[in-house]
């Protein structure tokens, strides 16, 4: 069903973020909609495989347009992620750091 | 810097879903524990097998299969099923005149309650828009040759309608109780590029 567990915690965000009323289930249909045309008019092969990349990006932008959050804020988050894995000894869990 | 003993940062995909996870969690809009929950409904609890339910008591109790076409929603309800993407339901019956194809053109709307979510052929650009051109090439794809003087009606499910096949019950099927009705009955019946064979 999820082949990684971030198609699980992206399709488990928008399930959440739409039952609890940031935007309907229309919103996020039209928005996912969106990102799969793009693709395909990018002339990107779509057998189904990469729809979850698509979910994710329709869930960025859909929470950026609602103003839940913002690119500069994610741009930052996803480097102290990286940064968190790089400065964390392997065995021990991965954790943000205060820095940010 | 990466170094032996620290770990590889993993994928851009995750860090992006890590990131917007974080900080819709610090902002108390999403609860950690709540998605633990619902992933887990979704990869153990929910799943095709709903549906085989409502179709086999479909099939047994003549009442209950009146209620599920005039009002799927509700007739599914009665068994326990329902919620996200469940709330809209239309039930179409396939007969031996008709048989009825679901697609969603958009996007990917599926009746998760009862099937679960869908499989990546029903989400693939081709499925997307060939069901709706040539859905009898379609089906043949999957191995259902239909017969010339049999009606298709392909229904494109939206965020606010989703279908359900009540495939035909098979013939010899006759002595089959309830249950194992339910077993025979297959994901892809129910979307409606198979028909249900006994094994």
């Amino acid at each position: 069903m999820f082949a990684e567990p971030w198609q699980a915690q992206a399709f488990a965000l928008a399930v959440k973020l739409s039952e609890q009323g940031h935007f309907t289930w229309k919103e996020w249909s039209a928005a996912l909609a969106s990102e799969l045309q793009s693709a395909t008019d990018r002339g990107e092969p779509d057998d189904g495989s990469h729809y979850y990349e698509h979910w994710l990006a329709a869930l960025e932008r859909l929470a950026q347009a609602k103003g839940l959050t913002n690119g500069e804020a994610l741009a930052a988050r996803k480097e102290a992620w990286a940064e968190a894995y790089r400065r964390t000894p392997h065995g021990k869990p991965v954790e943000l750091g205060n820095e940010e | 810097m990466p170094h032996d003993d620290h770990q590889i940062p993993p994928t851009d995909r995750t860090l992006r879903v890590k990131a917007l996870e974080s900080l819709l969690v610090e902002k108390g809009l999403v609860d950690p524990a709540a998605l633990d929950v619902l992933i887990d409904t979704y990869e153990h609890k929910i799943g095709p097998r709903n549906g085989a339910r409502v179709v086999a008591r479909a099939w047994v109790d003549a009442a209950y299969k009146e209620r599920l076409l005039r009002d799927a929603t509700a007739a599914i309800a009665e068994l326990g099923y329902g919620g996200s993407q469940g709330e809209d339901m239309v039930v179409v019956e396939n007969t031996p005149e008709i048989h009825n194809l679901v697609v969603c053109t958009l996007c990917s709307c599926y009746p998760w309650p009862v099937l679960g979510l869908p499989p990546v052929w029903y989400k693939s650009a081709p499925y997307r828009s060939r069901a709706v051109i040539d859905p009898r090439g379609v089906l043949r794809e999957f191995g259902l040759e239909l017969a010339d003087d049999v009606e298709v009606r392909v229904w494109d499910s939206t965020a606010e309608v989703r279908y359900l096949v009540l495939p035909e019950r098979p013939a010899g099927s006759e002595r089959l109780n309830e249950e194992q009705l339910a077993a025979v009955i297959t994901r892809d019946s129910m979307i409606g590029v198979a028909k249900v064979k006994l094994p």
